[in-house]
């Protein structure tokens, strides 16, 4: 059975390559294979997988990637992720990526959903626009309808029909999937010493970038090897980070974060494998499936709409209490529209749940850890003292 | 400051708005409601079968942006938390409530009946009337209009947004007023509104001829003014329209161009520039002044289409009342994808002879701006005429260098003149 | 004779170029363009002029077979004589300025003793200086300000000590005079001053007054000036007097390279990318946005980060072995990224080569945004003299672009003015 050290070290391989080595090698291993590359927040990836192809996370560039004409079509007040994104796309380094699907995040990822069909004409490219009512009558019907679509673009793009068989068969990986997150996230939230923050998100990334079955594998012996070694436990306060669900923190901002006294128990970083909270049933029609999950068991995130004034801000609390995380770290790329606008609400009712909070700003590539460790730290010493 | 001199047309619009914002703040005594609601995807013909008055945050922050209010506001949303990052829009809103809430007539805003957030192009509407309700506690109906990314609307993305008016949008403007909905009344008020766009797209036409008698951006925001706002389907709105065309009739016949605020008629005519993105309220007129004191006149815009593409044919149609207002709501210029945004703008630039696009680059506004500097490359590409990119905010005046603007500004009709020097040399 | 001028007013140094009627260059001046750009315009062009009139000393002494291979050094001895005669000039005119600023409450009842430690200041500044313009001296700077003020410095310092009065009161009154100096439009009679250099010279008089004489005899007519660069709005010109500096940057270029069709310019407050046809006409331009992030305006900021010299970064960054990523070409962030750098340890050069680096990404954006780059490609401005920056952009425009002909002049600085005064002659020879 493999190491933590040595699943992990899997794991930063394929973070860390901006070239997708592995991606690649998936694709040439057998002809018409296809990848799909998706952005955050969320992509229903049963239907890429159904589909038999490979669902390619692309968050950015990180902090690994110099950008030069990504910069070229981006304004200094922009964030940072679509421009390592055409930068991506630019040099070549997603030069396999047969097609492209764009979520709904924000006005920057959907307008990049059209300058992708400019500058690459050849690769199939897609926005996808969730519903923002939740009645299954209005946008379930809707939903189900874009769902639907999207399967027959990924069926043009692979040129063969994607059954509800093959989309059942694929839920019940992803099922297996995201109970195995939940599983190492309830995991780290018991035990935040035996998995550290970036163990866990190194993990969560790499998985993004390989097919569900191995990750699903990875994840067992993940927990297993996590479960059976021994690791000194700080005195650290347990904290939850919000705020960062597209444009990623680096690596070395979450492991600041940790060493400045914070045991990361809950958090948002690429939210897609907890997007959705409830197994989806196999029974039935599984694009009606998709869509009630979509529209009755997922997260609460900046780029959804809460119906209803009251349940502003309660999914975080909830999360938070069931972590039994001490204080929540609002972390956000800069000029992140969804988080930026949102934090003044999901901060006051944390305020009025109790809970102390702090906030800042971060890009993709931020080098300078030292204001971070100085306010986390800060951050964790108060909660030490007050609690 | 001087006075603007203004045109009937834009005292007669000047009187309209004075009219709605006494409606708005007289509320309790009149017992009529009051929705708020957005520019794009405004569906004012709806609330006006229900009796509600339409009170417009965006003009709201327009109006505070000229009248040289926003700074302090925004500066007041941003020591409450918010973010120097987001739209200031958003926080001239947030932070004139902070401040009294004063509207532009002198009296307090009332608080609104019902948010209508009609949710079309703009990411942030939603955060906003999410903010919003949170103070205002207040019925809030979401229409999600999707965006159209593959370049066109489908029977899908029309469908949801007819269930979404049937189901929830008319059950809770009817909650809201009290008032039982007539879809014959819609149908009436949707006549008038048709009237009214044949109008304003003749109007915006005009463009078309040299000396060009409109401004398409700094004239264009009057004439779009009464369309896009509380007085869609009314009829005062038609007379509006009715009383612009004869005045830029008479500019034709003269051979004239637009006035200018200075009161003179700017017959001088160098360039001809189509414009992309909104302009800077704050700073409008200087604004405008660096166009016309150079000789560049506006022939086209984008920002004239944020409340309907009624030129590329679009009319609000009596015969499929809800339908229409789907159609209408899938088309206006922020819901269009990219390469179709290039489309228009590259069709503008061919169709009114510009001498190119210039890019005025709002960093409130990403749905506006994210992308624009590859639609200018594209558009360079395809009608051969060179670009220019300005960077200014909507309603932030630390966000607006003079200097910075008008160098670049003149550059750019500099290269345009001394280009036409050569290609004139060389023939 | 005719001369046509062009001044470009940036936003850190004024430059101007004269020009004859057949587009030949007569002479260049630079000054720092102070917070005043019409002083510095007046500067900057009496410098070209001054320049020019060596250029026509230089075309007259050509004419005297005695002086054959030895013009540079005559002509060099002239130029340093000359400088003394206008240093002194202006060191008189800081003392008389000096001396009406002791006044206020702060000098009650020191008057005197300030004035005289001034008088004692000025006597040794006055007396230092003839080893400042000595033959071979080398000085720091040409401004006046860094001249006088570097000296003031220390002689002022001890002259207060020895009489025991604070330094703070007299270094008070040089800042508070040093800005009226600088901002005062420069003296006249240059003429007269050149006279005076060629008495004080240790020249063959003999031989050269003749020529030298007859140099200045012919008039320098201000036939037609062109202003550009960031402050030309703020100049009392004529608009038709007035062209922008992306057309002068291009022509500019062009004249110094007739195959240029890209240039990168990169000056203190901003960064442009211009496209020129086989003419010298502009085609396309970008330039940075808002935010300055990458100008040369952010290597001062470093600079000062890391007290040290400007010009010595580059050279510092050349000794890399190990280039640090630096991300953030924010300026107020740049600071902070390297301030933890240092923190972690990291070696000073190896932070510098990233640093420059990052600028010139930034340029590279900037250029792919203004359409790429073209054979052939000049680079200008300040950061064109940092050898580290231009070994970074070598290598990226060699990875983006191919096979390109870079072309640096050595005097890039002035190519603002130069398509300036390009256009003069256009203006009035076409």
């Amino acid at each position: 059975m493999p190491s933590t050290a040595e699943i992990v070290a899997r794991c930063q391989t394929l973070f860390e390559d901006l070239d997708f080595k592995e991606a690649r090698a998936w694709k040439a291993a057998a002809p018409g294979r296809k990848v799909v590359g998706f952005m955050p927040v969320y992509v229903p990836l049963e239907l890429i997988h159904a589909a038999g192809c490979l669902p390619l996370g692309l968050f950015g560039g990180g902090d690994r990637m110099e950008v030069i004409h990504g910069d070229a079509y981006y304004q200094s007040y922009i964030c940072r992720i679509p421009r390592s994104t055409i930068e991506l796309g630019v040099t070549g380094r997603l030069d396999f990526v047969d097609g492209m699907i764009f979520p709904f995040v924000c006005d920057v990822i959907r307008n990049l959903s059209g300058m992708w069909k400019l500058m690459f004409p050849n690769v199939w490219s897609k926005f996808f626009d969730t519903p923002q009512n939740f009645d299954p009558e209005i946008g379930g019907r809707y939903y189900v309808e874009e769902l639907r679509e999207l399967r027959d673009g990924l069926a043009a793009l692979t040129e063969r029909e994607v059954t509800d068989e093959a989309i059942r068969a694929s839920i019940v990986l992803y099922n297996e999937n995201r109970r195995l997150v939940r599983e190492v996230y309830a995991f780290r939230a018991r035990f935040p010493w035996k998995a550290p923050n970036s163990e866990v998100y190194l993990l969560m990334r790499g998985g993004l970038m390989m097919d569900v079955a191995e990750h699903n594998a990875m994840l067992a012996d993940y927990l297993a090897a996590a479960e059976a070694e021994d690791r000194p436990k700080r005195d650290n306060v347990r904290i939850a980070v919000y705020g960062s669900f597209c444009e990623q923190p680096p690596l070395n901002l979450i492991k600041s974060i940790e060493m400045a006294g914070c045991y990361v128990v809950e958090d948002d970083y690429s939210l897609v494998n907890r997007f959705i909270t409830a197994d989806i049933p196999v029974e039935g029609d599984p694009l009606e499936a998709l869509s009630l999950a979509y529209l009755r068991s997922s997260v609460e995130t900046s780029c959804k709409y809460v119906p209803r004034e009251e349940d502003k801000g309660r999914y975080h609390i909830e999360q938070v209490k069931k972590a039994r995380a001490e204080g929540v770290v609002y972390a956000t790329p800069s000029f992140c529209d969804p988080a930026l606008l949102d934090r003044p609400m999901i901060c006051r009712r944390l305020g009025e749940a109790g809970i102390p909070h702090i906030s800042f700003k971060y890009a993709e590539n931020s080098g300078q850890m030292q204001p971070i460790r100085e306010q986390a730290g800060t951050f964790a010493d108060s909660i030490k003292l007050w609690s | 400051m001087t006075e603007v001199v203004k045109e009937p047309s834009m005292l007669l619009q000047k009187e309209m708005i004075a009219r709605n914002y006494d409606a708005i703040t007289s509320k309790h005594e009149s017992g009529r409601k009051v929705a708020s609601t957005f520019v794009p995807g405004n569906l004012n013909e709806l609330l006006l079968c229900f009796g509600i008055v339409n009170n417009l945050p965006e003009i709201n922050a327009i109006q505070n942006g000229m009248r040289r209010l926003s700074g302090s506001y925004i500066m007041e949303a941003e020591k409450s938390g918010h973010s120097e990052d987001v739209c200031t829009y958003v926080k001239a809103d947030i932070g004139m409530m902070g401040k009294g809430n004063i509207a532009p007539n002198g009296k307090p805003f009332p608080e609104p009946d019902v948010l209508l957030l009609s949710y079309t192009g703009c990411y942030t509407f939603m955060k906003w009337f999410e903010l919003l309700r949170e103070q205002y506690k207040c019925p809030t109906l979401m229409l999600h209009v999707p965006y159209e990314g593959d370049g066109h609307a489908t029977h899908n993305m029309r469908d949801y947004i007819v269930r979404q008016l049937r189901e929830v949008v008319i059950p809770g403007l009817e909650a809201a007023s009290g008032v039982k909905f007539d879809i014959d009344r819609l149908r009436e008020v949707l006549r008038n509104s048709a009237k009214a766009e044949d109008d304003l797209v003749w109007v915006l036409e005009q463009g078309k001829r040299t000396p060009s008698p409109i401004d398409a951006y700094f004239g264009g925001v009057y004439y779009i003014g009464p369309i896009f706002t509380a007085f869609r389907g009314t009829p005062e709105a038609v007379t509006y329209y009715e009383m612009l065309r004869q005045e830029i009739q008479a500019r034709i016949d003269a051979g004239r161009g637009p006035v200018t605020p200075d009161g003179t008629s700017f017959d001088d005519q160098k360039y001809r520039l189509v414009v992309e993105g909104p302009p800077n309220w704050t700073s409008f007129r200087e604004f405008w002044k660096m166009f016309y004191d150079e000789g560049a006149v506006v022939v086209a815009s984008s920002y004239t289409k944020v409340g309907g593409m009624y030129d590329l044919g679009f009319r609000h149609d009596p015969d499929h009342p809800l339908e229409s207002l789907a159609d209408y709501c899938l088309g206006c210029y922020t819901n269009r994808n990219l390469p179709t945004r290039v489309d228009i703008l590259a069709k503008y630039v061919e169709e009114f002879q510009a001498d190119g696009l210039l890019i005025n680059s709002i960093k409130s506004c990403n749905s506006f701006s994210a992308g624009q500097l590859m639609i200018m490359k594209e558009v360079e590409r395809r009608t051969g005429k060179p670009g220019a990119f300005i960077e200014t905010d909507l309603v932030d005046p630390r966000y607006f260098s003079a200097a910075n603007v008008k160098n670049r500004l003149e550059s750019y009709f500099q290269m345009i003149e001394q280009k036409r020097r050569g290609a004139s040399k060389a023939a | 004779m005719r001369c046509f001028i062009g001044i470009d007013l940036g936003s850190t140094t004024t430059k101007a170029v004269v020009m004859d009627e057949n587009q030949q260059v007569l002479g260049r001046g630079i000054t720092n363009s102070r917070s005043n750009y019409d002083t510095a315009a007046k500067v900057s062009k009496q410098e070209a002029l001054i320049d020019t009139r060596l250029t026509l000393f230089r075309r007259s002494l050509a004419a005297v077979p005695e002086v054959a291979g030895r013009v540079d050094h005559i002509l060099s001895d002239l130029e340093r004589n000359f400088r003394h005669v206008q240093f002194l000039e202006q060191l008189d005119d800081l003392e008389r300025t000096c001396g009406e600023n002791v006044r206020g409450p702060r000098f009650a009842g020191r008057e005197k003793a300030v004035l005289e430690v001034l008088a004692e200041v000025f006597r040794r500044l006055r007396e230092h200086s003839s080893s400042l313009f000595a033959a071979g001296a080398r000085r720091k700077s040409d401004f006046f300000r860094d001249l006088a003020g570097s000296d003031f410095m220390h002689i002022g310092e001890t002259v207060c000590r020895d009489a025991g009065l604070p330094f703070d009161l007299v270094l008070n009154v040089y800042d508070k005079s040093i800005i009226e100096v600088e901002n005062r439009p420069p003296a006249g009679d240059m003429e007269g001053k050149f006279i005076r250099a060629l008495e004080k010279g240790a020249m063959e008089t003999s031989l050269i007054a003749k020529p030298v004489r007859d140099a200045l005899a012919v008039p320098l007519e201000e036939t037609y000036v062109v202003g550009t660069g960031y402050g030309r709005v703020r100049l009392p010109f004529p608009k038709e007097h007035i062209r922008s500096e992306i057309l002068c940057h291009g022509l500019g270029a062009h004249m110094m390279y007739p195959g240029t069709r890209t240039v990168l310019d990169i000056g203190g407050q901003d960064t442009k990318g211009i496209q020129v046809d086989p003419a010298g006409i502009v085609e396309n331009f970008q330039m940075n946005d808002r935010c300055a992030a990458g100008c040369g305006r952010y290597l001062g900021y470093i600079a000062d980060e890391m007290n040290m010299g400007l010009h010595e970064l580059g050279p510092l960054a050349m000794a890399s072995t190990k280039q640090v990523r630096i991300n953030s070409t924010c300026t107020v962030f740049a600071g902070a990224e390297l301030r933890d750098r240092l923190a972690l340890g990291e070696k000073r050069e190896d932070i510098l080569a990233g640093l420059h680096r990052a600028i010139i990404l930034r340029a590279m954006s900037i250029l792919s945004r203004a359409g790429g780059v073209k054979d052939q490609f000049t680079f200008t401005g300040g950061v064109a003299k940092n050898e580290a920056a231009v070994r970074e952009l070598r290598k990226l425009i060699k990875e983006n672009y191919g096979d390109v002909q870079i072309n640096i002049d050595p005097d890039s600085i002035y190519t603002g003015a130069l398509g300036g005064a390009t256009f003069a002659v256009r203006a009035v020879v076409n």
